[in-house]
């Protein structure tokens, strides 16, 4: 059995993913990427390993993506993360035609073909607000941890609108409406309908075509998945997997190598 | 009635300023805003009354001014920032042309006329990369605190280039700047310079004049001045101490001194 993977570092988390020639995930792992981006991604791959019960030997092909995929030493190629989200959420849900990938610092919205190639994508990049950050602000100034953001903000009755784009001034906004005796999950719904405005401005820049599917960490987010569902009108795809999408990917287009090698071989 | 006061709510600090009738300034104290604006207000002037040894009856005329102006139930009237800003530069430098103002969560770049009136002006309050949170976010994630930053400005040998695009995206930019070994004053020093451009960025659109005059509490951290110096190539009116700070009160107290006079003309 020949097997491939895929790390994905992210700014925030760094996700590594072994798979087997049947395109099946073996091994997976998701780490804090911290200030050694290097550091990370090597040990996010070993834990998939041990996770998978293999050894380096037995992967025969290695692609880093993500904002760190540069750092991925012990990598044989790198893939955008753009390529790679798009590639893992066709493989799981094949009729995809829109993936809206929301991650730590970053929101990307990608538009694919039927065949599965990018058309076009649009990213939120130079400013915070729509990103994960803006959820991790609100859970600093709530002192909430964030598997509970989600599931509180669902609790609200009677949201509150953040008026404030910047993430910074969302931390001050925040705190002055529990200042006002409004409740923490009004407050919270309303910082859910704001990243979920920012994100449907940028998917409608790319346009928005079923079957959409939504991938990063901000995926495992119940809240978030429902204000959006909501607003969009449809139902998104979201697996136990949407956190390793870009992983992956990588480790789909690493097995890609793999094929042909032996293609070229026979 | 022989005095009058001006109130200011900025987003970070709260100021009062009490004046007599020949326009001395005879007290002025500052608390931080926190969130009960009302209450902060109160608490400023309750200890400005008591620096200057003045009963509240006598004074005549309260203006406030900043964000928090409308929670101010002492005022007899309130002024907009920019009016208030433009008054008090003029107050401490009449031939003020231009000024520029960064706060805690705000910059605005304002142009005057000979009659202190506002002929143009822009203002950035939406994004915090172009404020003085920006230096207090990229302080605080080097655990600095605000209070430290202009001397850790100061001590800078060396400009580390920070891009300044998005305050909260900085922290990963300070982290990487720590990383590979520089300095947090040679960071701090970078992030000034990146929020000066911002600031340049803002006075040219409003076509910026000589004389310049700086107000807000950043203006307190010497660098700031000085980078924006070099960056206008002419020197700038910076009032001493912590008086940047207290520009938009007194601008305030100065129309509440016209106001006052206005209306005993009146009576």
């Amino acid at each position: 059995m020949k097997y491939s993977a895929g790390v994905d570092v992210g700014s925030t988390q760094t996700k590594a993913v072994v798979i087997d020639e049947n395109l099946k995930i073996v091994g997976r792992m998701l780490i804090d990427t911290g200030s050694d981006v290097t550091k990370a991604a090597e040990h996010s791959y070993e834990l998939a390993l041990e996770d998978a019960g293999l050894s380096a030997e037995d992967v025969s092909f290695v692609v880093g993506t993500g904002y760190g995929r540069y750092k991925v030493n012990f990598g044989d190629t790198q893939v955008t993360e753009i390529s790679c989200h798009g590639r893992g959420a066709i493989h799981m849900f094949p009729n995809t035609r829109t993936v809206l990938d929301m991650g730590g610092q970053d929101t990307k919205a990608i538009s694919l073909s039927s065949s599965g190639e990018i058309i076009d994508f649009c990213m939120n990049d130079k400013c915070a607000a729509g990103t994960g950050r803006f959820l991790g602000a609100a859970a600093n100034a709530l002192d909430i941890p964030l598997p509970e953001l989600g599931p509180t903000a669902l609790k609200a009755t009677r949201p509150v609108r953040i008026s404030t784009t910047c993430t910074v001034f969302a931390e001050t906004e925040i705190l002055s409406w529990l200042g006002k005796g409004k409740k923490i999950e009004d407050v919270l719904m309303g910082v859910h309908q704001s990243i979920s405005a920012r994100s449907i401005g940028l998917l409608r820049r790319v346009g928005i075509n079923e079957e959409l599917t939504f991938t990063g960490g901000v995926a495992n987010n119940r809240g978030m998945v429902e204000v959006l569902n909501q607003n969009l009108g449809l139902e998104m795809n979201v697996s136990d997997n949407s956190h390793y999408m870009g992983a992956l990917g990588a480790a789909l287009f690493a097995m890609d190598q793999i094929v042909v090698v032996k293609e070229v071989l026979n | 009635m022989n005095y009058v006061a001006g109130i200011d709510v900025g987003s970070t600090y709260t100021k009062a300023v009490i004046m007599d009738r020949e326009g001395s300034m005879i007290a002025r104290t500052i608390l931080p805003t926190g969130f009960k604006l009302g209450n902060v207000a109160r608490s400023v002037f309750d200890a400005a009354l008591e620096q200057s040894e003045l009963g509240e009856e006598e004074i005549g005329y309260v203006i406030s001014t900043g964000y928090g102006r409308h929670q101010v139930d002492f005022r007899d009237v309130t002024i907009t920032d920019l009016t208030a800003g433009a008054r008090g530069a003029h107050y401490l430098y009449p031939n003020t042309r231009t000024v520029l103002d960064i706060g805690g969560q705000t910059m605005k770049a304002s142009k005057l006329n000979e009659n202190i009136k506002v002929k143009s002006f822009r203002l950035n309050d939406k994004c915090a990369a172009g404020t003085g949170a920006f230096l207090e976010k990229t302080a605080r994630y080097m655990n600095f605190s605000t209070e430290e930053i202009g001397a850790l400005a100061e001590s800078s040998t060396n400009e580390v280039v920070i891009s300044g695009v998005c305050a909260v995206f900085a922290e990963s930019e300070v982290i990487n700047q720590l990383s590979i070994g520089s300095s947090p004053a040679d960071i701090m020093y970078g992030s000034m310079v990146s929020l000066v451009g911002r600031s340049m960025q803002l006075m040219r659109r409003i076509k910026m004049e000589s004389e310049y005059t700086l107000v807000g509490g950043i203006m307190r951290f010497p660098t700031m001045v000085k980078t924006l110096e070099e960056n206008l190539g002419e020197g700038v009116n910076i009032p001493e101490g912590n008086m940047p700070q207290f520009a938009g009160a007194i601008g305030a107290a100065t129309l509440a001194l016209q106001r006052l006079k206005k209306l005993e003309m009146k009576a």
